[in-house]
């Protein structure tokens, strides 16, 4: 079984904020991480490698440093790393990206492709469903169990709003992950030599033989426009006195906003 | 269009660094420079005190685009029932259309007859409705296929769907086929009034910072909506509309929905659509803590929700997490129970419309978004007020 795996550098959102004064970023000593659904897809690709044998590639498009999120995957055990970076793929916006991935991915070939539902900057969850359009293979997303897997076929439990989907699918697949599929692994200590020593396969666009039209800025049909801060609101009120008089004024209030 | 920096002016102030949020700037030999991480975002553009940073026009910027008239929405429907962001589609695709004149149309997959006369009477002009028994069940294929088929067909400028997990499952295959831009989860809408592009405002990192996105090349424009932002058009019962029966005769389906296993327990976790969520986070302490907000909520109506910490805990299940790896909620009250108010947490829930919020710490960051603080004990407030609400609504 072949196995793909697309992870995202993504700096650690929780500390990215803007200042409103200013319109700019205030990022100072934001790290940059594994975007967190890419590492349970990471794991689940590691799952399936020990249930069906084969390989685990991770695949990431990005700047030479996203280097450093390959690594820490080939530390958890993945066999196979590789960058695809280039000048071209400069302003990819989701239909650009996916466009670059799925040219890797075919150069690369895989049965199975996994991504996370969604990377916590730009929060699209598009990549995904994107790239399996592109190589014209089916998608599942938001998968939360992989109950079987084998040539040829998989079933797994899509997660919805009021249950979950037993879904089958033939293979090549392309799926997409929410945290409650699994528990990723940590490192292992031979992981961590072999991420040190690993060598990492660059790609650029002509390696893929990706059309220079459909890369970067070019190709992306999306612009951002501008970006600004969230508005901050409300009043705020702090209710005191005892319990019940507590909850006397709240439930006034509440009545009177026509919530109850 | 890029973006570039005269080097005779730039002076290397390094003011420019910290307005990108891509990191796309750096300075080389004491000059900024714009590397390939560029998103043409335009945050720099206004900082630099030499005005030494300025955007250029390109070609490809000028050719025309595409045609296409009308706003078209995608109508939801589970089990045969129309969701409710349907309606809020049409609220918000008829006034786009009153901006850009033209039709709005709904499109129906599965559902019945009556939904589609219901989806007139909100709003809808025209419904496009295929009722095929492969449509029951979402499926990504056949929904994607057929929904590319008709939009190549009809040519709508602007086609919306929900920020659902249908909708955002199957949307991103229709653009890709369709190469066209596509906007995920935004929470408002307008028309440019000098290009008539459609401004698509959407939260990114994790909701810190705000985007405004174009799509002015390529059309259709598309978008999915979060729920539970956009207003509902106007019910009128007696709004006469036309159905036009679509036929799939050219759909394929590599995957197959075998079975839909529904585990809404009494109290349904559709948080999304919920008008009334109450939360707990660690300060609940455990699964019996939890079953004061089932109580409260059932006495409100409502659904519970939950921060992390108490997901991890294993307190409750994921489905029910609300914040930047879990929901994003909108509902008219939203009561945080024992919930610190980390950023991942306020990210998802802060855009409700009133926030209740019970902690004993006066200090946790939660009551700078509450409209009501409320400083306390839970394990004593939440029952009197449980108490408190079923009088009233009793009454
Ligand atoms: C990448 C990333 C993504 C994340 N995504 C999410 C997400 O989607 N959703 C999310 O919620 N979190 C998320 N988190 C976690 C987040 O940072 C916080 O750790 C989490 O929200 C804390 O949950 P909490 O408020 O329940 O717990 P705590 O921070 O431990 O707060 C518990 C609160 O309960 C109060 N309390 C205790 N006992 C009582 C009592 N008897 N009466 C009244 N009050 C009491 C305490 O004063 C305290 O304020 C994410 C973190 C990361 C790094
Ligand atoms: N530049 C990228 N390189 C590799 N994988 C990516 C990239 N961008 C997105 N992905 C994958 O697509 C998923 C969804 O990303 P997004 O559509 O940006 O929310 C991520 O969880 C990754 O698995």
């Amino acid at each position: 079984m072949k196995i793909v795996v697309c992870v995202k550098q993504v700096p650690d959102t929780a500390e990215v904020r803007i200042n409103p004064e200013t319109n700019t970023l205030i990022r100072d000593g934001v790290e940059s991480i594994i975007n967190p659904y890419d590492m349970h897809a990471i794991e689940a690709g590691l799952q399936i490698r020990e249930k069906t044998g084969g390989k685990v590639t991770v695949l990431t498009m990005g700047p030479p440093q996203a280097e450093n999120a390959l690594r820490e995957a080939i530390s958890m055990g993945v066999d196979d790393a590789v960058l695809l970076t280039d000048r071209s793929f400069a302003g990819s916006d989701t239909w650009a990206t996916a466009y670059a991935l799925s040219k890797a991915i075919e150069h690369l070939g895989a049965d199975v492709i996994l991504c996370g539902k969604q990377a916590i900057d730009g929060d699209t969850a598009q990549v995904g469903p994107e790239i399996a359009e592109f190589l014209d293979i089916p998608h599942i997303a938001y998968i939360r169990k992989i109950e079987d897997v084998k040539e040829g076929r998989i079933v797994v439990q899509r997660l919805m709003d009021e249950g979950y989907d037993l879904m089958e699918s033939s293979l090549p697949v392309l799926l997409t992950v929410v945290r409650e599929l699994n528990v990723p692994r940590m490192p292992s200590l031979k992981g961590k030599m072999a991420a040190k020593k690993a060598g990492i396969k660059k790609l650029t666009a002509a390696d893929i033989g990706a059309e220079e039209s459909k890369l970067g800025l070019r190709g992306s049909p999306t612009q951002v426009r501008n970006i600004f801060a969230p508005e901050a609101k409300r009043d705020r009120k702090i209710i005191d006195g005892t319990n019940e008089e507590i909850i006397d004024a709240l439930v006034k209030e509440l009545t009177g906003l026509k919530c109850l | 269009m890029f973006i570039k920096v005269n080097k005779d002016k730039c002076t290397g102030c390094e003011t420019c660094l910290s307005s990108c949020p891509y990191d796309a700037i750096i300075v080389k030999d004491g000059k900024a420079d714009i590397t390939e991480l560029c998103q043409l975002c335009r945050s720099c553009l206004s900082v630099c005190p030499e005005g030494a940073i300025f955007e250029v026009e390109e070609e490809a910027d000028k050719k025309e685009k595409a045609q296409g008239s009308g706003v078209w929405v995608f109508a939801e429907q589970r089990d045969g029932e129309l969701a409710g962001v349907s309606f809020e589609l049409l609220g918000a695709g008829r006034r786009l259309a009153e901006k850009l004149g033209g039709e709005v149309s709904a499109v129906l997959f599965g559902g019945s007859a009556a939904g589609a006369e219901e989806l007139i009477r909100w709003g809808a002009d025209k419904v496009y409705h295929c009722d095929d028994g492969m449509f029951g069940a979402f499926n990504d294929e056949p929904y994607a296929g057929l929904l590319a088929e008709l939009i190549t067909q009809y040519r709508p400028e602007i086609v919306l769907a929900g920020a659902t997990p249908i909708g955002r499952s199957f949307f991103p295959r229709v653009a890709a086929r369709l190469k066209t831009g596509l906007t995920a989860d935004c929470t408002s809408l307008d028309i440019d009034g000098e290009t008539k592009n459609l401004l698509q405002v959407r939260p990114a990192f994790g909701g810190n910072i705000m985007a405004t996105i174009l799509c002015p090349h390529t059309r259709p424009q598309m978008a999915t909506v979060r729920p539970r932002v956009m207003k509902r058009g106007e019910y009128d019962a007696s709004r006469k509309g036309e159905v036009v029966k679509i036929r799939a005769d050219n759909v394929k389906s590599r995957t197959k929905v075998i079975e839909t296993i529904r585990e809404v327990s009494e109290m349904s976790v559709n948080l999304q659509e919920a008008n009334i969520i109450v939360s707990g986070g660690r300060g609940m302490g455990g699964e019996k803590g939890f079953q004061l907000l089932f109580d409260l909520a059932e006495a409100l109506g409502g659904c519970v929700g939950a921060s992390r910490a108490a997901v991890d805990e294993g307190w409750i299940p994921y489905r029910h997490q609300v914040g930047q790896t879990g929901k994003t909620v909108g509902p008219k009250l939203y009561i945080a129970c024992g919930i610190s108010g980390a950023v991942q947490h306020l990210v998802g829930m802060q855009s409700s419309d009133i926030i209740v919020a019970i902690n004993k710490n006066p200090d946790a960051p939660i009551f700078s978004v509450a409209t009501y603080g409320i400083v306390g004990d839970l394990f004593e407030i939440l029952p009197l007020l449980t108490k408190k609400i079923k009088e009233v609504k009793g009454a």
